[in-house]
């Protein structure tokens, strides 16, 4: 997995709530036996229409996503994280999440960060003029050109996971005496 | 000291470490769609699959419900490299053919693998439903599965707890999923977020096993990953004899309930007194209303959006919509009962002529004991296809789906855009309401049809 310390990029932003797995990947594309490649698939029936919001042409090349309450809400496809991270973006701010997509981006390498309404609202304006910001995970904040300065909080573990690129498993591996022990009780219990 | 909740019990008793918590997992369920990237994982980490023994894999959401051999070369693929994986990490299979395959969550409880108190995982949303018999029970991303592959734990942050009590008796006719598409639409779709859910109630208690795994299946859509229900005699009787399950009832089962002091840190309140037949009529679950309401005016952009894509105009009564498909399916809603609850419905009926109406069996076994109770012949001699166990339309990865435009009334969980098929329309109604929409033609209360 990729790091990810510090990332400075346009922003697009998707202002709609509830935006579920299915949309952002539809079924037709998890047959597939590959981690890779999802990309081009983002958002595979909302890329048809010219007026999305992810195809106009001065969202391209963002890092960054700006989207509404509940993003990634529904199916616990893995594939939603994989396939917006290979389009490109590394971070997602929004006022909440769907609890499984959370889970899956921060395995991904793709950061999902909770902020209040009223400082994406800020973020929204401040970006609508310059359209770009820097997310600082070792700093937890995010900082506009204009000067705007917005900190946020991720879970340790999650941060500690996306700067280093670590993979969680070699982690909980290092916890195999307790792993171990906890085995030994059940089957003695 | 206050009581402790049920959550509580089954968290504390399966915490291996602390800081962050890392949970013991009793057993993972796998299936062909959400595990060949893990298995894959373990293979470039030259890592095994600590536990095959707490492992069991299905064939599910891709296989066609008709005879015949896969023709989707993709889907073909893989569900071969899920036989391959098993057969490599040593993990028992209930592959298509087999006579024991199904969907996960209806072979989980069928085969007495989804006991009380265990924490079970699997990479679908709707492992919640396994809750339905005292168990932790939540889905997880392909990451996790691999995780748990190798290591049989879970790195997870403890979710809080909310308690949602269904008061009232539930009136003739009204079932759980109307209980569950009721309380969703109270909750919302995001209001469960970051929440692990009990079910309680008068209600909750007098429902059968199948109907509790309706409720629990679709806590996923409230946005709790978790959704759970004590345990009791109706759960004990359910296991009894199940090839998995333990020959006689272990005294801490009965332990399993929350303590009546426990304190939760949200709590519900459901009335299904005067609850009526549940329909939805947009692009989520808590978009829903009751049949003999009408379509409601937009509250919000998402409500625009919604109607826009169901192509509804608001203040037209659910009654007059008119359906071009039913789907009598999936985890939610295909289990003995479910598929009784309709067959009585559609007995000594006709599927309306403007309707195309399957019905697809949870599992091979719950096919078997329906053509047993002749529930088969019901259904097609009403004009509905029968077809063989399997996801099916409720996501169409496999070649049920619907064609852009048609409209659906479903038993299944999900009513997203394109969810059925790219531009079809769903509608999530009880299996007893779906039956009765396929007669009718357009929605209709079941419980005025003749």
């Amino acid at each position: 997995m990729r790091e990810l310390k510090s990332v400075s990029s346009r922003v697009a932003v998707l202002d709609r709530a509830d935006v579920d797995t299915d949309q952002i990947i539809p079924k037709q594309f998890l047959k597939r036996i590959e981690r890779s490649g999802y990309g081009e698939f983002l958002f595979f029936d909302w890329m048809k229409d010219p007026a999305f919001e992810l195809n106009r042409p001065e969202y391209e090349d963002a890092q960054i996503l700006i989207a509404g309450r509940n993003f990634g809400c529904g199916s616990s496809r893995e594939h939603a994280a994989w396939a917006l991270e290979d389009y490109g973006f590394r971070v997602v701010l929004a006022p909440s999440f769907g609890d499984i997509f959370r889970s899956n981006a921060v395995k991904s390498g793709l950061a999902p960060i909770e902020l209040s309404e009223v400082a994406l609202t800020e973020l929204k304006a401040a970006v609508s003029a310059v359209n770009e910001l820097t997310v600082d995970l070792e700093a937890q904040e995010i900082s506009h050109p204009a000067g705007l300065r917005v900190p946020f909080e991720l879970d340790p573990y999650a941060r500690e996971t996306l700067i280093g690129g670590l993979d969680d498993i070699a982690r909980t591996l290092k916890r195999e005496d307790k792993i171990a022990a906890y085995e030994a009780r059940a089957l003695s219990g | 000291m206050a009581g402790t909740t049920l959550f509580e019990k089954i968290w504390q008793a399966h915490l291996v470490d602390d800081d962050p918590p890392l949970l013991y997992i009793d057993l993972q369920l796998v299936h062909e769609v959400t595990s060949p990237q893990a298995f894959e994982g373990l293979r470039l980490a030259g890592r095994t699959v600590r536990r095959p023994d707490l492992t069991i894999a299905t064939m599910d959401h891709n296989v066609p419900t008709e005879p015949g051999p896969i023709r989707d070369e993709i889907s073909k693929r893989q569900l071969e490299t899920l036989r391959e994986n098993c057969k490599e990490f040593g993990i028992t299979l209930h592959a298509t053919g087999s006579g024991s395959e199904g969907i996960v969550h209806v072979i989980g409880p069928e085969l007495g693998l989804t006991q009380p108190g265990m924490t079970i995982v699997c990479g679908d949303s709707h492992t919640s439903t396994h809750g339905a018999f005292g168990a932790l029970a939540f889905g997880i991303g392909t990451t996790e599965v691999e995780h748990v592959l190798a290591t049989q734990t879970l790195v997870q942050s403890k979710p809080k707890t909310m308690l949602v009590r269904f008061v009232g008796t539930l009136p003739f006719g009204v079932t759980a999923k109307d209980m569950v598409l009721g309380a969703i639409g109270q909750i919302g779709v995001a209001g469960g977020v970051g929440y692990a859910i009990e079910y309680a109630g008068p209600a909750i208690e007098q429902l059968s096993m199948e109907g509790r795994m309706t409720i629990c299946n679709m806590s996923i859509e409230a946005g709790a990953r978790a959704g759970m229900i004590a345990p009791d005699e109706t759960t004990f009787e359910y296991l009894m004899g199940r090839p998995a399950a333990p020959m006689e009832t272990p005294a801490e089962w009965h332990e399993l309930r929350s303590d009546p002091d426990a304190t939760f840190d949200r709590v519900v309140e459901v009335d299904v007194s005067h609850l009526v037949p549940q329909v939805t009529w947009g692009t989520n679950p808590a978009m829903v209303v009751p049949v003999d309401g009408v379509v409601p005016a937009p509250a919000s952009p998402e409500d625009e959006r919604a109607l826009e894509y169901m192509d509804l105009a608001p203040g037209t009564p659910i009654k007059e919509i008119a359906i071009d498909r039913v789907f009598i399916g999936s985890c939610t809603n295909a289990r003995i009962e479910d598929l009784r609850a309709a067959a009585a419905v559609v007995n000594g009926h006709k599927v309306a002529s403007t309707v195309r109406a399957m019905v697809v069996p949870g599992s091979a076994k719950v096919k078997l004991q329906a053509e047993k109770e002749g529930l088969d012949r019901v259904f097609t001699q009403a004009g509905f296809e029968w077809r063989q166990a399997g996801c099916s339309m409720c996501l169409g990865m496999n070649p049920d789906i619907l064609a852009p435009g048609e409209r659906c009334a479903s038993t299944s969980n999900r009513n997203f855009e394109g969810r059925q098929g790219a531009g079809g329309r769903t509608h999530l109604v009880s299996p007893a309401m779906a039956a009765a929409a396929a007669i009718a033609g357009r929605f209709t209360d079941v419980r005025e049809l003749g």
